[in-house]
């Protein structure tokens, strides 16, 4: 006498392993998708920008024709952006790291900044704005300026260069720590040269991508001020500029079409810079990684 | 024995100044946010000096500019959790089910492939975004549906959706590549499939990750700016049409802040009333999803 009908207990299985199968199929879909997304949006800009892409879009400034349009003003300003950002944010960061994993102890405080370190990195980035204008831009007085916007680009990437600087301290084995100091070192001079030497691939690499995302942000500079036509590079930290992702905005929001092919070949720049830094990010973290 | 001493004087220093240093690294933060909050608060209060907080929150109309100004908030919010129920349709099931498959499901010669392809959609900035919503998907729909105004909220919501997925699929990865092997095992030796494992073991117990990838995707989609000031339009309304032109809170900041209004005018000190707003939504959501990843953490 059969127990279990053989024919039932086959069904089952069967409609088990098939939907196993579909969905597998559904989830490689989905995960496909982002590859989808991707591919289309370089091809899309790749074809329409191109055509603008030659040495006079470096050379030119902005213009009120699309065949003349081009990012001096843009690229100098980005870059002088980047010469306040990267110092400052840094200093900030890599401090703030050394602070929270050499030298704080366990308590209120302690927990206090780690708490507000990772809310501020939840922080919009418009409001991180709204904080510029009011305080670099009006209060200090820096106007619409270069430093204005360094500050604020360094006070919206410090959660990531805090954290990304916290874990490349902590993948410092102790034993490290404990040869220094049975070697008589100090805690500072332990700091110095034992743990900034070993720390800095991962500094380095986090800091490279935290700038990489302050190189692409546009809020929070629309928002204290920087200018989208600027015909002129910027001399000193005080003087008005504009930034690459600030000159794309400004030609994707004109009605005409040209401009939006002229938007194209700014993203070009755009990507193929920030490409270039994950590269330099990648290839530092490889370097170093195998010891 | 004396020269040794004054050529210790410098270390000393070094010594002794070096924590306070890093102390006040370490102090800017909360100072940022301190800075950030007070900001907000002053010239919130100056706003609602002039307009009525009862107005501000319950208003339908969101009519900053000329004689009859008017400051309800309420179409703003809409406008904003509008974009963002879009973009979580979006973002919640294919994040989800990229992280299933990534891992539980591909190989690693795929998740290879996949994990940095998801890594550069994350790193493409916002403005980018902005611009294929505007000109490749809004006209893309346009094909679809019959009048479409080029401003609308439709497909920037995808397109902030779009923009979500790295995150929700990383870090319910991380939550999901964090359960024990022994419980997949456990599961496959009863004589599951990949499926089952996945879908009554390994997702139930990595859900507090992955529910607090949710939120924060959440969280993101609210704090959004560029896509939704390019592709969405500037039309406060209280509306659930997806294809009609709305305004978000963010939206409103950049465009009061690109246009004219002066320095001290109440349309001024609105974006500030917004901002706050806008401040309060995100760090609540911010909260929530550290909340629920500590408190529902599994001890495995």
């Amino acid at each position: 006498m059969n127990l279990v009908d053989k024919q039932i207990v086959q069904n089952k299985m069967n409609k088990r392993i098939i939907s196993n199968q579909i969905m597998r199929q559904l989830f490689f879909l989905a995960a496909a998708f982002g590859i989808v997304v991707l591919v289309v949006l370089l091809y899309r800009i790749f074809s329409e920008g191109i055509p603008y892409l030659d040495w006079s879009f470096f050379t030119n400034f902005a213009s009120r024709f699309p065949e003349e349009a081009g990012i001096k003003a843009a690229i100098a300003g980005s870059l002088w952006l980047m010469a306040v950002t990267a110092p400052i944010s840094l200093m900030l960061g890599v401090g703030t790291a050394i602070y929270l994993e050499e030298y704080a102890k366990e308590n209120m405080f302690t927990r206090f900044i780690r708490m507000n370190i990772s809310n501020l990195a939840g922080v919009p980035s418009v409001v991180f704005g709204l904080l510029g204008l009011t305080v670099f831009v009006r209060l200090m007085e820096m106007g619409r300026s270069v430093m204005a916007g360094g500050l604020t680009m360094s006070l919206l990437i410090l959660p990531i260069i805090v954290v990304s600087s916290q874990e490349a301290i902590r993948a410092i084995p102790k034993s490290q720590y404990e040869a220094s100091y049975a070697m008589g070192a100090t805690r500072w001079q332990t700091i110095r040269r034992i743990v900034l030497p070993a720390a800095i691939p991962g500094i380095l690499t986090g800091g490279i991508l935290a700038l990489s995302r302050a190189i692409g942000e546009t809020a929070p500079l629309l928002m204290i001020g920087a200018l989208s036509f600027v015909a002129y590079l910027p001399e000193n930290i005080w003087s008005s500029f504009t930034v690459l992702p600030i000159q794309i905005f400004n030609w994707t929001g004109r009605p005409q079409e040209e401009f939006h092919l002229v938007a194209s070949t700014g993203i070009i720049v755009l990507l193929v810079i920030l490409l270039l830094m994950n590269s330099i990010a990648i290839f530092i973290r490889n370097k170093f990684s195998k010891s | 024995m004396k020269q040794k001493k004054s050529n210790q004087i410098l270390p000393r220093l070094l010594e002794k100044s070096a924590p306070v240093f890093f102390l006040l690294c370490a102090i800017i933060s909360i100072l940022t946010t301190i800075g950030i909050i007070l900001t907000l608060l002053v010239e919130t209060i100056t706003f609602f000096n002039r307009v009525s907080f009862t107005e501000f929150i319950t208003g339908t109309q969101w009519w900053p500019f000329g004689e009859n100004a008017s400051y309800g908030i309420l179409p703003l919010i809409s406008g904003t959790l509008l974009i963002t129920v879009i973009a979580m349709i979006v973002a919640i099931p294919i994040g989800l089910a990229s992280a299933i498959y990534l891992s539980e499901f591909a190989s690693n010669k795929v998740r290879k492939v996949v994990k940095p392809v998801l890594e550069i959609l994350a790193g493409i900035p916002t403005i980018v975004y902005g611009f294929f919503a505007l000109t490749f998907v809004t006209p893309m729909f346009q094909l679809v549906i019959d009048d479409l105004p080029i401003f609308n909220a439709l497909s920037p919501g995808i397109v902030v959706g779009i923009m979500i997925i790295p995150m929700i699929a990383s870090l319910s990865e991380d939550a999901m590549s964090s359960v024990p092997n022994v419980m997949r095992e456990g599961a496959l030796a009863m004589g599951s499939t990949r499926l089952e494992v996945a879908m009554k073991v390994v997702v139930p117990a990595a859900l507090s990750g992955i529910i607090a990838s949710f939120v924060l995707g959440l969280s993101r989609a609210i704090g959004e700016t560029m896509i939704v000031s390019v592709a969405a339009g500037s039309t406060p309304k209280l509306t659930t049409d997806v294809t009609e032109s709305i305004q978000t809170m963010t939206g409103y900041i950049v465009q009061v802040t690109l246009g004219d209004a002066s320095y001290g005018s109440t349309t001024y000190y609105s974006i500030y009333a917004v901002g706050m707003t806008l401040f309060v939504f995100t760090l609540i959501m911010n909260l929530l999803s550290q909340y629920i990843s500590r408190r529902f953490k599994e001890d495995y």
